[in-house]
């Protein structure tokens, strides 16, 4: 090693202590390095093949009339205009999603967090309760889905069956517009194990001394849930917050099974009743490859993307528990 | 490690290169992949487009592929059946039939380069997508090279089986619909004959229709719901002669009159039962192809279907006594009486096949050999859709008074279809969601809706342009 002056890139982009680092330690940083490059490769060519190329094309191709067959071609805003003016079922497949944001989050998250908090407090049975509420989110989805809309068949469904015998009138469930995305969110709850065995950990990771001092203090149930359980809890229950606002948005295979298992129909339309289980992302999967707008289905998955970005950050910035400037050191 | 004994430490320049190689090794294949990618995306595997005909003499042995929809064993040994024959036709090319093949399949893979030779589908509702984006080729230039008469091929399946004057897809087979009933419960009812116009439908459906004690539907006499079984729009509007799409393929359902009777009709018998007890029984109706069917167990006296469910109630072994005749048309359409609605299959050779030469041949057969379309569909009881097959003495179910019906209709020079549109019957697809609002009285104003549809309709075909 001769040559004292380094590149002027390499100067600008190392902190200047590292000039007295002797040229053999160097050599050896660097050969880390570019095995730590080598190591991280397969992972880069996966990002790039499957995450940042298809996102990049994803972009242009919102920007093209592509039903990826015949060559594209560019047409400027034309299907971000379709999406704002004319599609004629997105604002329904919006609602419906905005419907399942608003109900389906939030009692997902207070279901599991209400399993958990019993089942960590179970002194006797807890490893049988456990298993047996995490067992449904082990099923397959489509699977899952077929039969729970089996079980809530408005006449032939044992679930009506066992309403009527409670004198009970059970409603039209995955049949009728308006108790279709209710069953939808029964289903949810009954598969929210996962959920439930990540606040189940993050339960049993709370100090007992905390809960002791509080009671000590005179706290009643309430108020060590208020300000013992809850502020302990809290980056976990932003994560689940956070993943169930992003899986809602995606929310398809149970929407698209649910509508189809019920209307029996093979031709059938996604949004089974009366499109109120349409969902903004089977409006993606209908517009591309059902009906040839390829470009269009780009629009809406960027639109789609977009939001659930939008979400995630607004999440995080305004849950508390978790310090975005802190996540960023 | 191998990295560190290579490249020992040397100068800024073999540091620098090192350094390009392994940003290299790195981003190539990403590259690469990409580069592929992009091609596969924007050509759809590069295959030829133009007609590489090889000639009738180049009798170089060659295998082909062949997707098809079908997957019941019945239904696979008849396909087997007649690619033997063509195989004893056509020695030197060897067909590998693949079974149970849908469209979302058959798209996936012409825009990923791997498409079959030969492919077919049960609906013709993609033909005018397959056509416009050249997804599937142009058959044309064969038909006339090996001078096909398609004369012998009816007006309105020649019609579903093309778009916008190319013809990308031959028709294979057909399914005709018309109206079954169910001969006991019509003698216990005091009916002698089927209805022959809506409203005699409706009467009929009423006196057919048995409730239980607590007013819930036991035995129905027509289901009316949308979306039961085959029960759908584009099933009930040709017997008010609507049509869905104007001559330059914009939309037409608040222009046509048909729409808003066809539509009050339905409502109206909708309303007779409760839309709410109609719902409660199509969502106990068995699955309509298991011997659970709902006619075929007898709780519904009649209904609209295709010509296969004459095979159906024979191979389920049911033991309803039925009979069947042409749909019933508007009270002030006399005149249509005798025709229906007709679908089909359709066949071609997506863009990427690699024989097109033998895959046309392959077509060709299946579609035109009067033997071999008339012993197909005699196999799996469909409609034939030459008329050659029709009156072929091989074609045994037409002897079937039951299945005459439909070959009757699908003979009626005023029997209709959906027309083909450039994005997959997307008018369809808007029109579903409205058809159940409509019936369930959510739908307060009929002609502003199909004014909405009609705007809707023709905005979505704007994105195909």
């Amino acid at each position: 090693m001769s040559t004292p002056i380094l590149p002027a890139r390499t100067f600008r982009r190392r902190p200047a202590p590292s000039l007295l680092v002797p040229p053999a330690l160097r050599a050896q940083h660097r050969r880390r390095r570019i095995r730590v490059l080598l190591f991280l490769s397969p992972w880069i060519v996966g990002f790039g093949v499957f995450l940042a190329y298809p996102l990049v094309m994803t972009f242009w191709l919102s920007f093209t009339n592509s039903d990826m067959i015949s060559t594209p071609h560019f047409v400027g805003l034309r299907n971000y205009r379709y999406l704002l003016h004319d599609d004629p079922l997105i604002w329904q497949a919006v609602r419906n999603t905005g419907w399942l944001m608003a109900v389906m989050v939030p009692t997902q998250v207070l279901f599991a967090l209400g399993v958990a908090m019993v089942t960590a407090r179970l002194k006797a049975g807890a490893g049988l309760f456990r298993t047996v509420f995490y067992l449904p989110a082990l099923a397959p989805p489509v699977a899952a889905t077929v039969a729970f809309v089996c079980l809530f068949n408005p006449s032939t469904g044992p679930v009506n069956r066992a309403l009527g015998l409670l004198g009970v009138h059970g409603p039209l469930w995955f049949d009728s517009p308006t108790w279709s995305k209710p069953a939808l969110t029964l289903l949810t709850l009954w598969g929210s194990g996962t959920m439930m065995v990540i606040f189940l950990a993050a339960l049993l990771d709370v100090p007992a001394e905390l809960y002791e001092a509080a009671h000590l203090d005179g706290a009643g149930p309430l108020k060590r849930f208020r300000f013992v359980t809850l502020p302990s809890i809290s980056p976990v229950l932003l994560f689940a917050t956070v993943t169930a606002v992003i899986a809602t948005l995606q929310y398809f295979t149970q929407a698209m099974v649910a509508s189809q298992t019920a209307n029996g129909n093979i031709q059938a339309s996604p949004g089974f009743p009366g499109g109120s289980t349409l969902t903004f992302s089977q409006q993606i999967y209908v517009a591309g490859f059902n009906q040839f707008h390829m470009g269009y289905a780009c629009a809406l998955a960027v639109v789609m993307f977009a939001v659930a970005m939008a979400f995630t950050v607004v999440l995080l910035r305004r849950g508390s528990g978790f310090d975005i400037e802190e996540a960023a050191k | 490690m191998f990295l560190h004994r290579r490249t020992p430490a040397g100068s800024p320049s073999t540091r620098n290169s090192t350094r390009a190689r392994l940003a290299a090794a790195a981003v190539v294949p990403a590259l690469a992949l990409a580069l592929t990618g992009t091609t596969a995306a924007c050509s759809a595997g590069g295959g030829s487009t133009a007609k590489a005909d090889t000639g009738a003499e180049d009798t170089t042995p060659v295998t082909i592929t062949f997707w098809h929809g079908l997957s019941s064993p019945h239904e696979v040994a008849s396909i087997d059946a007649v690619l033997a024959k063509f195989h004893q036709k056509y020695p030197y090319i060897t067909v590998q039939a693949v079974k149970a093949q849908d469209d979302d399949k058959i798209n996936q893979a012409i825009r990923g380069g791997t498409a079959p030779d030969v492919a077919s589908s049960f609906n013709a509702n993609n033909v005018g997508g397959w056509c416009a984006s050249g997804a599937f080729q142009d058959l044309g230039p064969d038909i006339a090279a090996d001078h096909v008469d398609m004369t012998q091929i009816p007006q309105a399946v020649q019609s579903y089986t093309a778009y916008a004057g190319k013809r990308c897809t031959m028709p294979w087979l057909a399914d005709t619909f018309g109206l079954y009933y169910n001969k006991k419960l019509f003698a216990a009812a005091g009916i002698t004959a089927p209805p022959k116009t809506m409203t005699e439908l409706a009467d009929d459906a009423k006196k057919l229709t048995v409730r239980n004690p607590d007013g819930s539907i036991k035995t129905a006499g027509f289901m009316p719901y949308f979306g039961a079984y085959e029960m759908l729009t584009e099933h009930l509007l040709p017997s008010w002669g609507g049509s869905w799409l104007k001559a330059d393929g914009t939309s037409n359902t608040a222009s046509d009159p048909a729409f808003v009777s066809a539509l009050t009709w339905q409502k109206n018998l909708v309303d007779w039962f409760g839309a709410d007890k109609l719902a409660k029984f199509k969502a106990g109706m068995g699955d309509e192809f298991s011997a659970q069917n709902a006619f075929e167990t007898g709780a519904l006296a009649m209904m609209v279907d295709g010509e296969w469910r004459t095979a159906f109630i024979k191979n389920d072994k049911s033991d309803v006594d039925y009979g069947t005749a042409p749909m019933p048309v508007a009270d002030d359409k006399p005149d249509l009486y005798g025709s229906g609605f007709v679908g089909g299959n359709v066949i071609g050779i997506p863009r990427g096949a690699k024989h097109p030469a033998a895959a046309w041949k392959l077509v060709k057969f299946l579609t035109t050999d009067p033997d071999a379309v008339a012993s197909f569909a005699d196999a799996i009881g469909n409609v034939p859709t030459t008329l050659a097959a029709l009156d072929s003495p091989d074609f045994t179910l037409a002897k079937d008074p039951n299945f005459a019906t439909f070959l009757e209709v699908f003979k009626n020079p005023k029997t209709s279809t959906t027309p083909a549109s450039p994005n997959g019957g997307a008018y369809l697809t808007n029109f579903g969601p409205f058809a159940d609002k409509w019936q369930n009285g959510k739908v307060p104003d009929l002609k502003a809706g199909l004014a909405d549809i009609d705007k809707q309709n023709d905005a979505a075909l704007k994105l195909s342009q």
